[in-house]
């Protein structure tokens, strides 16, 4: 595979990967409410919109909080987990392990179909704690699956040392483990709230219209009246996480923490 | 994790204390949380199968096998079909771009790396709805590409290509091009550089040393990412729903309608299950034709 | 014996990574059927240069011949190497003998032939009997010499080995020392091995190039290196030497701590009345009692260590400290004359 062929593919996919975010764009700056590409006239009004309209600033809002605290749930769950399997011998933590990295192995639907019966089952359909939880533990994968790497990263002769300079269980774990997995820790984080975030199945399952979060309305506007909002609402989401992403890449070091060696 | 095992990367050998109450208290919580937000629910929907729907409220406890008998019924049977196919298409068109990207990413140096991991991150944490609408856009007549096209003369009028077949697999593609990627990435990134080039310097030219070394040594990782991404896929239900016409609408299209539109929870669980089982048996299937070896028992995921 | 191998030819050679230079101005010519040792401290650009020399890297700048034939735009894999990586990069998913006959499968050689001819390469590394194992199932040392059978497969026009006894334990490295010469003699290969072992390049190489800060130092068989170095960087990195400040005073004399010595006949010459760095080896100097009739300084042993086969001296010459290893007999304290060589001191502008 030589340059030119490298090249290809690399302009190839980051063309497909922009081009859906540029029409959204030039559509978001339409002046009259209308979905034109190029825009018709250049206005920033739908921006403005977009802050000022109950009707977007209020879902928004409702998102903003359910990421906040399923992201939280989310590290909470994983980070005792990754560290028992890698720290003990435990058997049935592999089984815990299993059920957190099952989500990803599940079609999405089915999750949201299962927090939706589950809701109703418990009689708490549509309250805005259930997005919450069930985001949580659907979005538990992503930090699991990030510390899981970090604390493979962890050269054990560090924890080893440590116990040699007299640092027991606890003391090893705040002063050794905790530190080094730390980016992980963050990262994982970052995943599970820009993912909740856009998330639209479960949303719509667990509390739909009762506590709308953004991409539940922007679904909404999607089938019952188009507005250039939903254009510029989306790439504010895209922007934000461009943004978050590259702050991630900047602080941290972006292949490690997905996945790559320690060095190079 | 799909981490090649096949490269020989040096394990730390340690031992594992079994610690006394500690480990158990560290995982009562995550324990309890995913027992009743996972298990629970995913028990929950095998028993609705069975359940009777009132027509009025949501359902009563029962045993009954209309639910199954229509949700195996030869129109969900064909919708199941049209399903799978489509998240076969799919999944394949993915592999064939996300393979070769992958790979070759991972060849250049770290810092070139990090614009389009960020990107391809911001990419895969795009809502479906948003990838649903940005796609009806750029397919559509008043404002999408072919509209450009018309303007700068390589079309004589503007078509709508949306909703349509290509429309929902475009779509489809683009959801699951980042996550295959990053699933890749880890596999991808500790393959050892030296390996395609000892290939090279035994005449091996690079697209023979990528088949003959490289894909070998990843195919586990190819694999479980083809079922990772077949999964994804099947279990979308905006994309179908926003792109297709009713004819491409996937079972999730379904399921949704009949939990809440048609306030049939049970017939949705039954769709749910079938669903389960199809995915279970296609993915399964995936790994052992792709990786030529039975499946692991650990579920394949992202990292992240 | 098949004709003349082609010699090896590196012309105004350069390499760049971003704003890091790693190899510049480098000019060779590395006779075929030779045995190349590229010796240097780490960093200073040896992997680089076999890599460019592979077709794994591409040149900055500067061109590479094999004999007539221009290389520097072929492709790796029509290039004709074989080489020895330093993680031995053995391919995890084949066999030992399908390692061995991957270039022979890669042109098609039908199964049943390559896994012979690997047979026989595994025998000429002494390893007859591993050939249906597992790479993972392999000692260090063994798949050091898979890996070298593997690139001895294709009869490739130049052999070319990255550190491939670094992970080895001292003693089994001294053997493959000898063994790995001993095959290169027989099959006649062109031969560049990569070392930051100086030791390694003096007892192997039929040529040593000793590299320093990203450039070429010094070409010459082993004894011209350890015996004519051309400058202070080579003097120093290939064994021991002390330093001296000094003047040349006449076409043969330099005049060095108060005294006059012969420079060695056939060492670089060196201006007239310049300043120069003079170098002596520790092995070359002599400890006498009384003064003796050739050239000599005075000094104060400080410090004795007793390394078994040699006792090292050190001795304070006016403000200067000389290491002089010999056989002792002397303690600290004691005044004692430092005998320079009758064969002449080597003086250094550089
Ligand atoms: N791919 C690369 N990208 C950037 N810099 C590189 C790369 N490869 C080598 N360098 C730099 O080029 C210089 C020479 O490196 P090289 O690996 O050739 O040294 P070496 O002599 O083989 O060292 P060692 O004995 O440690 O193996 C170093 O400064 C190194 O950092
Ligand atoms: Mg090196």
């Amino acid at each position: 595979m030589n340059r030119v062929l490298r090249a290809a593919l690399f302009a190839l996919v980051v063309a497909y990967l922009i081009a859906p975010l540029l029409v959204v764009a030039g559509v978001s700056l339409n002046e009259r409410q209308v979905l034109f590409f190029p825009p018709q006239g250049l206005s920033l009004r739908w921006y403005g919109a977009a802050f000022t309209d109950p009707s977007w600033y209020r879902p928004a809002i409702n998102s903003l909080l359910v990421a906040t605290f399923a992201a939280l749930i989310a590290v909470s769950i994983a980070l005792p987990l990754s560290y028992v399997v890698w720290r003990y011998r435990v058997r049935y933590a592999k089984a815990v392990m299993a059920m957190g990295l099952a989500p990803f192995a599940l079609p999405p639907v089915i999750t949201a179909l299962g927090a939706l019966a589950l809701w109703i089952v418990l009689q708490s359909y549509g309250r805005p704690y259930t997005v919450v939880l069930s985001h949580g533990a659907f979005l538990t994968t992503l930090p699991l699956a990030t510390l899981t790497v970090g604390l493979q990263n962890l050269n054990p002769q560090l924890v080893e040392a440590a116990r040699t300079m007299g640092a027991t269980g606890s003391a090893v774990f705040r002063t050794i483990v905790f530190p080094f997995v730390r980016p992980y820790l963050i990262a994982g984080f970052v995943f599970a709230f820009v993912l909740s975030l856009n998330e639209y199945i479960i949303a719509y399952m667990t509390v739909g219209f009762t506590f709308e979060t953004l991409p539940v309305k922007i679904f909404a506007s999607l089938r019952y009246g188009y507005s250039p909002v939903m254009a510029a609402i989306s790439v504010l989401f895209f922007a934000f996480a461009v943004v978050v992403f590259a702050a991630v890449g900047r602080l941290g070091d972006l292949p490690r923490l997905l996945g790559a060696d320690e060095t190079d | 994790m799909n981490r090649a095992p096949a490269q020989s990367r040096p394990q730390h050998r340690r031992e594992r204390p079994e610690a006394g109450p500690w480990p158990h208290l560290l995982l009562a919580w995550p324990s309890l949380a995913l027992t009743v937000l996972f298990l629970v629910p995913l028990g929950t929907i095998a028993a609705l199968g069975f359940f009777r729907r009132i027509p009025a409220g949501f359902f009563e406890v029962g045993f009954v096998t209309d639910n199954y008998a229509r949700a195996l019924d030869s129109f969900h049977l064909e919708r199941l079909g049209v399903s799978v196919m489509l998240a076969l298409a799919a999944t394949l068109i993915t592999l064939l771009v996300a393979v070769p990207f992958t790979f070759l990413l991972t060849r250049r140096p770290r810092r070139a790396q990090v614009p389009y991991l960020v990107l391809v991150l911001a990419s895969l944490s795009l809502s479906e709805v948003i990838v649903g609408f940005a796609w009806s856009l750029l397919l559509s007549r008043t404002s999408g590409i072919s509209n450009v096209l018309v303007r700068i003369g390589l079309m004589e009028t503007a078509v709508a290509w949306s909703p349509g077949l290509w429309a929902v697999i475009l779509a489809f593609v683009f959801v699951a091009l980042p996550l295959a990627i990053l699933s890749l990435y880890p596999t991808f990134s500790r393959l050892d550089q030296e390996l395609p080039e000892a290939a090279g310097t035994m005449g091996a030219p690079p697209l023979v040393g990528f088949v003959t070394v490289v894909l070998p040594l990843v195919r586990r990782a190819v694999a479980a990412t083809a079922a990772l991404v077949f999964i994804f896929v099947l279990g979308a239900y905006v994309i179908p729903q926003t792109l297709g016409r009713p004819a491409h609408w996937t079972i999730p299209v379904h399921i949704t309608d009949q939990a809440i539109m048609k306030n049939h929870l049970p017939l949705a669980a039954a769709l749910a299950i079938v669903l389960l089982v199809m995915s279970s048996v296609i993915a399964v299937a995936i790994v052992v034709i792709v990786s030529g070896r039975p499946p692991r028992a650990e579920p394949s995921v992202p990292a992240p | 014996m098949s004709p003349p191998r082609p010699d090896l030819v590196i012309q105004g050679l350069g390499k760049r990574f971003g704003a890091t230079v790693a190899l510049a101005d480098v000019d060779l010519r590395l006779p075929g059927g030779s045995l190349v040792c590229f010796v240097g401290p780490s960093g200073c650009g040896k992997t680089t240069l076999l890599r460019v020399i592979a077709g794994l890297e591409t040149p900055s700048e500067g061109k590479v011949f094999l004999g007539e034939r221009d290389l520097t735009r072929v492709p790796v894999h029509r290039r004709d190497v074989g080489m020895v990586f330093q993680s031995y990069a053995l391919f995890p998913h084949l066999s030992v003998a399908e390692n061995v006959a991957y270039g022979l499968r890669i042109r098609g050689v039908p199964r049943r032939t390559r896994l012979e001819r690997a047979q026989e390469l595994l025998a000429l590394v002494q390893l007859p009997d591993v050939g249906s194992r597992r790479v993972s199932q392999l000692s260090g040392g063994m798949r050091q010499r898979v890996a070298m059978a593997r690139a001895l497969a294709l009869d490739p026009a130049l052999f070319l080995l990255d550190e491939p006894l670094s992970a080895l334990d001292a003693k089994l490295r001294e053997g493959m020392q000898v063994e790995l010469r001993r095959l290169q003699r027989r099959v006649g290969i062109t031969t560049i091995i990569v070392t930051h072992d100086q030791e390694e390049a003096m007892t192997m190489a039929d040529l040593v190039v000793v590299m320093g800060d990203n450039r070429v130092q010094q070409v010459g068989p082993p004894l011209d290196i350890y015996r004519r170095p051309v400058n202070r960087f080579v003097a120093g990195f290939v064994g021991s030497n002390n330093f001296l400040p000094g003047r040349v005073v006449s076409p043969g004399q330099v005049e060095v701590a108060g005294v006059r010595a012969p420079l060695a006949r056939d060492a670089a010459p060196a201006p007239l009345g310049g300043e120069v760095t003079v170098a002596v080896r520790p092995e070359n100097l002599r400890l006498r009692a009384q003064a003796p009739a050739a050239v000599a300084l005075h000094g104060t042993v400080v410090f004795v260590r007793d390394l078994g086969r040699v006792v090292e001296t050190r001795v304070r010459v006016a403000d200067q400290e000389l290491i002089v290893s010999g056989r002792g007999g002397f303690d600290e304290g004691d005044g004692v004359w430092v005998e320079l060589p009758e064969s002449g001191v080597v003086a250094l502008t550089s």
